[in-house]
């Protein structure tokens, strides 16, 4: 379902990305593991479109993001690691609005919504403003709403970051459940190590850009000799902690709390 | 053409929905109204101008519109830093169609805020002397809209965060309004000044709204309108092509 060969990814001489190959099997829930800026968010831009590749090649639902991406944009469906939700717009306008940008008809739009709210136990709020949820009821949402135009792949960066552990564990139950009836291809990233161990079938560690090793979670402690997959994380990628810069959108963050309510 | 709606309809929501915001940004036209129009009146009245207010009207309402399409067209730098833009770039809608449905719906929202404001000139004493041109200043202040929608848009798709607003407001949409015909007549002003305002494309919208409002076209409203509609295409054009430079 996601195949790739040769990826990388240069910010002037910063390479985010390495040489690096993968391949994903439809159906599989497959977790990219890695600490901070090892290249995660980097390789997930490139696969969704919304970055191009400096070399190598990709294959997304048998399209290439770089050539024929609303090909690609209609296959996957995403769930950032930031927010990306109107706050000023109810859940229900969300979930409309995503519809009608990827062009669901209205009837099926009509049931898609109400399905997939209850999916996400957020029908009764369907009325209510997104700025007055909750962390974890806007990652319910964005799931939902990364569903509704039928996905064949389903991207999630960091999903269930900031949530208690009873809502991590709902939503990956639904997760779960989605590629059990339907067969959903799903990638995602995450640092909580028990979470990948207990969901993905595969795991692909990436570390200063190239990818350090790969398999089920089972092979992954075998090679490392370790119990646990928290162990065998940092036997891969060692102790060291890694800085990220501070982004415009860390900035921004400070800024936005000076002009709340303009 | 459904995304451009779905866009369309969410800036007018936001825009409904955030009362602060629509009855803020009636209080600098309403400032510069108040002030400026009794303020200069009676001296505009001595030097033979006849009624300042029925001359400045049309001024405010132009810079009402355009402070509000080129903040319309900014919002794109919050939708960018907090994520709903992402939202819009993954979707399977040309870059085209998200630009238009964005600068249609700002521009909707500035018309709506010109409109207001010039409800405010009639209420301190503004007359329109031609009802039936009403719609062709209706038309004029849209395609003022459209076209500060679209400069807020190209300048939003640049600045990566609202760091330089400041250099914006100060070194591009005051000197729009101030370099242009909304304040003071053209005639007897100094030659650069004189030039300066001719290459302003805000003078010929002006031009056109207070010609269709009141005091006749300086300019021509053939003219006004034709020049208006080049620099719209120009801008949308330029707009939607920074805006496809976007990489988030």
């Amino acid at each position: 379902m996601i195949e790739v060969k040769d990826l990388t990814k240069n910010f002037g001489d910063f390479c985010a990305v390495n040489h690096i190959f993968f391949s994903v099997p439809k159906g599989t829930i497959f977790g990219f593991l890695g600490p901070n800026g090892a290249g995660k968010t980097t390789t997930i831009k490139m696969l969704t479109t919304t970055l191009k590749p400096t070399s190598g090649t990709m294959s997304v639902d048998g399209h290439n993001p770089v050539t024929q991406q609303h090909a690609v944009r209609r296959s996957f469906g995403i769930v950032f690691q930031d927010p990306s939700l109107d706050d000023e717009l109810t859940a229900y306008e969300n979930m409309e609005l995503h519809g009608v940008l990827y062009g669901v008809p209205s009837l099926k739009r009509r049931e898609g919504i109400e399905r997939l709210l209850k999916f996400v136990e957020l029908w009764d709020r369907q009325g209510h403003f997104v700025k007055h949820f909750s962390g974890g009821m806007k990652r319910r949402l964005e799931i939902a709403r990364a569903l509704l135009h039928e996905p064949k792949i389903l991207f999630l960066d960091e999903p269930t970051l900031g949530l208690d552990p009873q809502t991590r564990n709902h939503i990956w139950s639904y997760i779960k459940n989605l590629r059990d009836r339907q067969n959903v291809t799903v990638f995602f990233t995450t640092h909580y190590m028990e979470e990948a161990d207990r969901v993905a079938d595969k795991l692909a560690v990436i570390d200063h850009g190239k990818i350090v090793a790969e398999g089920s979670p089972q092979s992954l402690k075998e090679r490392a000799k370790t119990q646990s997959l928290e162990d065998a994380f940092i036997a891969l990628t060692g102790h060291a902690i890694r800085d990220e810069e501070s982004s415009a959108s860390d900035r921004m963050r400070m800024t936005r709390k000076i002009w709340r309510g303009r | 053409m459904s995304a451009v709606y779905i866009l369309w309809l969410r800036q007018l929501k936001r825009y409904f929905r955030s009362r602060s915001r629509m009855i803020g940004s009636l209080g600098q036209p309403l400032m510069f109204l108040l002030a400026l129009g009794f303020g200069f009146g009676p001296m505009y009245q001595k030097a033979g101008g006849g009624s300042y207010l029925q001359f400045l009207a049309p001024g405010i309402i132009a810079m009402g519109i355009l402070f509000s399409a080129v903040f319309s067209g900014m919002e794109i730098i919050w939708d960018r830093q907090f994520g709903f833009l992402k939202e819009t770039l993954v979707a399977p809608v040309s870059r085209f169609k998200i630009i238009l449905g964005r600068i249609l719906g700002g521009a909707t929202v500035a018309l709506i805020q010109g409109i207001l404001v010039l409800a405010i000139c009639f209420i301190v004493g503004f007359r329109v002397e031609n009802l039936m041109l009403i719609p062709v200043a209706l038309c004029f202040m849209f395609l003022i809209a459209v076209l500060c929608a679209a400069v807020g848009t190209a300048i939003a798709s640049v600045l990566e965060d609202m760091q330089g607003f400041q250099l914006i407001m100060n070194f591009l949409i005051m000197p729009l309004f101030f370099f242009s015909n909304a304040l003071f007549p053209l005639e007897g002003l100094p030659k650069v000044l004189r030039f300066v305002i001719h290459l302003n494309p805000l003078s010929y919208g002006i031009d056109g709204l207070r010609g269709s409002l009141t005091h006749g076209f300086h300019f021509g409203l053939g003219f006004d309108f034709v020049i208006l509609n080049i620099v719209a295409v120009i801008l949308v054009g330029v707009g939607s092509y920074l805006f496809s430079l976007i990489q988030i």
